[in-house]
């Protein structure tokens, strides 16, 4: 299997075959000594020659993360072959999407549909766990959709309104 | 001694009882609101019984409701946890009328330290040292102007009702006073129902050092040392630790006796604790007294070796306290983090969610009070306390490392933790030398963290493991993943993994 992976903005590529559960494993090209053992569900014991390494999957809604030690790594996975290359077009003139950070109430929402906002400006405020916490426009632009009411429960990645 | 306990709380705090019922032989009963059904609390009960909606004021703050449950089980005795009911003295009646105990102080003593300023008119009778300011609240806007000039600014506004920080303000000019008096008084009037509002001489960068008292039903009070609370953000504390670096023995009975005689004055039972503000000469006045079991209390039990659970429901029972004050030895070294469901990287701000992967530190010295568990998801609808982890050493460097080293092996997947929040503090020279005030954290979160130096063989690492994760797919997904399989009515047992999920949406775009 070939995989290509960013993590902070740097890209690798992976080569892993895997016999006789041994790996092995070429890593931009470069052979790298790997012995992995699945130690629990999202936990990874890893020997790389001989140095030692526990790394955690953590699975948050829409984000993949790992964690080497205490440091977190978002990281991508895609396979070349069904990807094509592709690369994601990153467009600002694309409307965008606010999304809950957390499950929360929305307790008040700021604007109305076809308000012109500012970058930065607020749009709703959400509570959970008697904290509010402003979300904000990403971008300077028009409201096209307010998708919640006052009141409403939310859960985190839901969609709450979209600036055009 | 009592056959069934009620706990009229949730969290780690009722787990934390639930046991010391348990360890005592004494059956317990849980109470739960609709959104903690699943709680580990539940789990660990004997007898579990709904309340209602998840709103506080619907379930665990409902005094009727807890009242029958009580009758319905046949509860002897009710333990409050801390927060909730636990110092409503309405609530301490309530269960005397019921005919059922309430393991803490009677409800006549929660009135004479439930109201900050009646309690600093008692303090002022009985001799203890207060911050200079007013015992009553206060009448007007000249009174205050006339006050504050007297005792000189800065000045703390404070309500009479108050507590957690709100209805507080800190003046530090005159024109600043009248608006902040308005300020405090509004917001008093919003979370306590009493505008009532004092003042207080500011005392800038204080210690807070609080002590633990015990009083039984005979008239034996004693003081089991001194917590050092210092570590607070937004005037909620972070870490505690025991003893306090700055007390020395001298001190602490200095301070203990005068914690007695508070509780004394107050005709004091069960567990209390008397919080002292300690200013840069090693002066120490009385702030309050809290007529709980505080969430802090395992420092103390690690350091004198008791168990305040146990003694409060044997004290609750009707037994004498089992020692004398000469007893109590304070030996090593403790220190408590409190962990929080909360973001570290947006204002700490809370993150209630599921949690998908739940690694637990252990080792020599570790403690870890804790109400969660993996496959959980954490409610929105309460504090957002999950556990507290607890270092015990032989000296104060001693727990710091072994601390450190259970921090390093505690992981919370799915949600955001302040974990790393500690490993900060934990290393921070000034927190080493026990530098430490009130401002300490607000200082420490001020600073311009270094960038995370990124080590590029942790790069090399996450990228290998990243493949590896991706080729095993869906069996080597633990909680998160199972329950997106289950929440979908078509699932196979070979769903496919996020990763290969992820890639097929962006191939198909």
């Amino acid at each position: 299997m070939t995989y290509d992976i960013t993590i902070d903005g740097k890209k690798f590529r992976l080569d892993l075959q895997q016999a006789d559960g041994r790996w092995s494993c070429r890593l931009d090209g470069r052979e790298v000594e790997v012995d992995a053992v699945l130690a629990r569900p999202d936990v990874l014991s890893l020997r790389i020659g001989n140095q030692a390494f526990e790394v955690k999957y953590e699975r948050v809604a829409g984000d993949m993360h790992l964690w080497v030690g205490s440091a977190r790594f978002a990281v991508e996975v895609r396979d070349p072959r069904s990807l094509r290359g592709r690369v994601r077009a990153v467009d600002d003139h694309c409307p965008k999407k606010l999304t809950a950070p957390m499950p929360g109430k929305i307790v008040r929402v700021l604007v109305s549909q076809g308000d012109e906002v500012e970058a930065g400006a607020g749009v709703l405020v959400v509570e959970a766990m008697k904290m509010q916490n402003e979300i904000k426009s990403p971008k300077k632009g028009t409201i096209q959709k307010i998708l919640v009411g006052e009141g409403a429960a939310v859960n985190a990645g839901d969609v709450l309104a979209i600036v055009e | 001694m009592f056959k069934k306990i009620l706990i009229a709380n949730r969290g780690e705090i009722a787990v934390r009882v639930i046991r010391a019922c348990h360890e005592l032989g004494i059956a317990a009963v849980a109470v739960y609101s609709d959104v903690d059904r699943a709680a580990l609390h539940v789990r660990k009960a004997d007898e579990a019984y709904p309340i209602g909606a998840p709103a506080a004021s619907e379930s665990y703050l409902n005094i009727q409701k807890i009242l029958d449950v009580a009758a319905r089980s046949g509860a002897d005795a009710i333990h409050p946890g801390y927060g909730f009911l636990s110092e409503n003295a309405k609530f301490a009646r309530a269960c005397a009328n019921a005919g059922v105990k309430f393991i803490g102080p009677t409800a006549a003593a929660m009135d004479a330290m439930g109201s900050k300023t009646r309690a600093r008119q008692a303090m002022e009778r009985a001799g203890v040292p207060l911050v200079p300011g007013t015992s009553r609240g206060l009448e007007s806007f000249e009174q205050a102007e006339e006050v504050a000039a007297r005792i000189g600014y800065p000045v703390m506004l404070k309500a009479a009702a108050g507590g957690g920080g709100k209805g507080m303000r800190l003046v530090s000019a005159p024109e600043e006073l009248k608006s902040a008096i308005e300020g405090a008084r509004s917001e008093a009037e919003r979370f306590f129902g009493n505008s009532e509002v004092y003042i207080e001489k500011a005392i800038i960068n204080p210690r807070h050092i609080e002590m633990q008292v015990l009083a039984d039903e005979h008239g034996n009070t004693v003081y089991l040392g001194e917590r050092e609370c210092s570590l607070q953000r937004r005037h909620q504390k972070v870490l505690e630790e025991a003893p306090s670096p700055l007390v020395d023995p001298d001190m602490r009975k200095r301070m203990g006796e005068v914690a007695v005689r508070v509780a004394q004055s107050a005709k004091y039972t069960n567990a209390g604790t008397v919080e002292f503000l300690v200013d840069q000469q090693k002066n120490f006045y009385f702030l309050e007294m809290n007529t709980r079991l505080q969430v802090e209390h395992p420092v103390t039990e690690l350091v004198t070796g008791l168990d305040l659970v146990h003694l409060q429901i044997r004290i609750a029972a009707g037994e004498r306290l089992p020692f004398t004050q000469d007893e109590v030895v304070i030996r090593g070294h403790a220190i408590e983090c409190r962990i929080y469901a909360e973001d570290p990287d947006n204002n700490y701000f809370p993150s209630p969610g599921k949690i998908t992967l739940l690694l637990a530190p252990s080792g020599p010295g570790i403690r870890r009070d804790s109400g969660m568990y993996e496959g959980w998801t954490v409610p929105m609808d309460y504090d957002p306390l999950l556990a507290k982890l607890v270092g015990y050493g032989t000296n104060r460097d001693q727990a710091i490392g072994r601390l450190t080293c259970a921090l390093n092996e505690y992981f919370v997947g799915g949600i955001k933790t302040n974990i790393s929040l500690f490993r900060r503090i934990l290393s921070d020279p000034d927190f080493r030398a026990a530098r430490i005030d009130t401002g300490f954290l607000d200082r420490l979160l001020q600073q311009k963290r270094a960038s995370d130096p990124r080590d590029p063989k942790a790069i090399e690492v996450a990228a290998i493991a990243a493949g590896i994760f991706a080729s095993m797919g869906s069996a080597a997904a633990g909680a998160g993943e199972r329950s997106v399989a289950n929440d979908s009515a078509n699932s196979k047992p070979t769903a496919p993994s996020n990763w290969k999920r992820a890639a097929r949406k962006e191939a198909s775009r």
